[in-house]
């Protein structure tokens, strides 16, 4: 059965180092790709209920390592499906704070225009795709690309999210069969995070996921996915295997979902203790207890990070909303119009290779 | 010019996009050492080895999801549904990621998703439909269906070169019956309609094995014949043209009736196409009935010659 436990740093421990791989200055990044993250789901939430967001708003507070981590161990020319608790990724990848929140807004400026709403987006010149409700279709995407590079001889590698609801339906086996017989680069991250809306884990499988992947015929590992440095290490390990040709990697980040499904659910469902007991684990507060023992300056890093969202929010209500007269067009592409690399800040990839 | 059969034209264009360009491969059940179900690509894993030629888990919605990454990383996969009717099974990865990718975020998806479709040889009720309406219906997915051998060559080379998904649907039952001249190396087939026959008394507006059936039907009869060619887009004006020509039309589909291509080509004419018709709209299709397996009900539900014949003789006489 899937399970809650984490290292247990909770408290006021500092949690134990994890990888070997992170320099200061990367440290701070995942802090800061956390904070970003929070900050930006906190203010769009500010502007729901304002009225100012369209339709439902959904966020990934309490899960930011889940994105955080993977999306640090990513190179420029690794391709990213991201799924909708998983802002961090876009941040890492590069996508300003106002194009996140015109996203949120329905806006012209934001990264589909309009087209799609809250967390539905991705910015196909960092390299990343949007995700569809009907889940986990992205595993598949993502097992198609990392089939491309390697029927192209390419060292990249694709990664791609999806939650513990996702691996009860069809494209969770087709994709995970697929990419274990064909041995393809890609990596799984498995968002275990206790509830699918408000199903529990017991009423979605018998046997905790990751260990179907051996089934499958390759690895899966089970994190703490509240650790941003536990989450990147394993997927800079998952990386290096599927660039040295050793397949796919199924990591199962266990979480939690810390607020309802979307905006409108009171989470009724979950108990209160359950939360008490993760709100203890929050990986916002167990990286600042890393950081503060390095001696970083995390307020100024929480000041940076504040005056950004400021400016990206006010940036973003300047967006004027979609001239409807522009509803119906770009159904088809005139022109191919591909993915594009993607910022990679990881210091690991400083030499220009694939570290 | 080289004489073919409509399935060696299929396979020519395969051949020829193959050579000319690295990023097309094919990808299905059975198509790499067994050359497919229906031998289309016979002889290819030779050619152009196992990676070009990919043998799939049987998982179609793992062919068109993983055809949809690879082509936004910048492949061109062709994609063989084994019969149309399985394209079911993959129908979200088509419908929901494919056609909607674009409009969404921009990402253009260059896959081509053969479908063998249609009946009249008894494969039963899981392998002889025509599900085109499906993806007419679908934002983003381009619908085409030829029923020549040069237009099979030609419209799938456009389809692999189109820079979004192309459903194309082509029909059994032609496979081996079609032979005539096909045009050597590689050329792209417009996606509009073409003029299967002159004529001037009725409009026949038809595609796929239905412009077979329209022509013997209508050896001794002075009728259009206006072979579709592309569903979505849908050459309208064409249609417009050959109705406001001949004043009579007869939609001829052999897809189950209710909102088959031939409903939208009638709600066409009934819109814009009024002040020229001197008759009724007729259409003539498959009821609304899954296919029967044995011969003599298949043929009482499938559109038959004398069908067409006694349909267009009741439409000049009106």
């Amino acid at each position: 059965m899937a399970t809650e436990t984490t290292s247990e740093a909770a408290g006021d421990d500092v949690p134990a180092d994890v990888s070997e791989h992170l320099a200061r200055e990367d440290r701070i990044g995942l802090l800061r790709a956390m904070l970003m993250m929070r900050g930006i789901e906190e203010r769009a939430m500010t502007l729901y209920r304002q009225g100012k967001v369209p339709g439902s708003f959904y966020d990934g507070y309490g899960q930011e390592a889940v994105s955080a981590g993977p999306a640090w161990a990513m190179a420029a020319e690794d391709r990213l499906c991201i799924l909708h608790r998983d802002l961090a990724a876009h941040v890492v990848r590069g996508v300003p704070a106002a194009r996140i929140f015109g996203q949120y807004m329905g806006r012209e400026g934001g990264v589909t225009g309009g087209r799609d709403g809250n967390v539905h987006f991705g910015d196909r010149t960092l390299g990343c795709v949007g995700m569809v409700s009907m889940l986990p279709d992205m595993m598949l995407v993502a097992t198609g690309m990392a089939m491309a590079f390697k029927m192209r001889g390419e060292r990249r590698c694709a990664i791609t999210w999806f939650g513990d609801g996702s691996t009860s339906r069809g494209d969770f086996h087709e994709a995970m069969n697929w990419a274990g017989v064909q041995r393809l680069p890609v990596i799984f991250v498995l968002e275990n995070n206790q509830y699918a809306y408000s199903t529990p884990l017991d009423k979605q499988f018998a046997v905790d996921p990751v260990h179907r992947a051996a089934a499958y015929g390759f690895e899966g590992v089970s994190v703490d996915g509240n650790d941003v440095e536990a989450m990147f290490e394993a997927t800079r390990e998952a990386r290096e295997r599927a660039l040295d040709g050793g397949g796919p990697t199924l990591i199962e980040a266990v979480t939690m979902r810390m607020h309802g499904h979307a905006a409108h659910d009171d989470m009724k469902y979950v108990p209160k203790e359950q939360i008490e007991q993760w709100r203890r684990k929050d990986p916002i507060d167990r990286q600042v207890r890393r950081l503060e023992a390095l001696g970083v300056d995390v307020e100024a890093v929480r000041a940076e990070v504040k005056q950004t969202i400021d400016a990206g929010v006010e940036e973003a209500l300047n967006y004027p909303m979609p001239d409807p007269a522009t509803a119906t067009d770009r159904v088809f592409a005139e022109q191919p119009a591909l993915l594009e690399d993607g910022e990679a800040p990881w210091s690991g990839f400083c030499d220009g290779g694939s570290a | 010019m080289a004489t073919m059969t409509y399935l060696q034209a299929i396979s020519d264009a395969m051949r020829q996009e193959m050579r000319e360009d690295e990023r097309v491969f094919v990808m299905g059940e059975d198509i790499g050492v067994f050359g497919g179900a229906f031998k289309v690509t016979d002889g290819f894993v030779e050619e152009f080895g196992e990676e070009r030629v990919m043998d799939t888990p049987l998982a179609e919605s793992g062919i068109i999801g993983t055809a949809v990454g690879a082509s936004v990383v910048g492949m061109r996969p062709i994609c063989e549904m084994q019969f149309a009717d399985f394209i079911s099974c993959g129908f979200d990865q088509l419908v929901n990621v494919a056609g909607k990718m674009y409009y969404r975020q921009g990402l253009s998806v260059n896959i081509t998703v053969r479908c063998p479709s249609g009946g009249g040889f008894s494969g039963g009720p899981f392998h002889s439909q025509n599900p085109e309406a499906w993806f007419m219906h679908s934002p983003g997915l381009k619908v085409v269906a030829p029923s020549t051998p040069e237009d099979a060559k030609g419209l799938l080379i456009a389809a692999v070169r189109d820079p979004n998904p192309v459903v194309y649907m082509e029909h059994k039952h032609l496979y081996r019956r079609v032979k005539a001249d096909v045009p050597e190396g590689t050329y792209e087939t417009p996606f509009s309609a073409r003029l299967a026959r002159e004529g001037s008394e009725m409009t026949i507006v038809t595609y796929g094995a239905m412009v077979h059936t329209a022509l013997e039907a209508t050896e001794d009869l002075d009728v259009e014949i206006l072979d579709l060619r592309s569903l979505v887009p849908l050459d309208e004006e064409a249609i417009l043209a050959s109705v406001a020509k001949t004043s009579k039309v007869l939609i001829l589909d052999e897809a189950n009736e209710t909102c088959a291509a031939g409903a939208q080509v009638a709600a066409l004419i009934a819109e814009r196409g009024w002040e020229d018709l001197d008759g009724p709209v007729v259409r003539l299709s498959t009821p609304d009935v899954p296919i029967p397996f044995s011969p003599p009900l298949e043929q009482a539900v499938l559109p038959q010659v004398d069908d067409v014949r006694e349909a267009c003789r009741e439409l000049i006489a009106y």
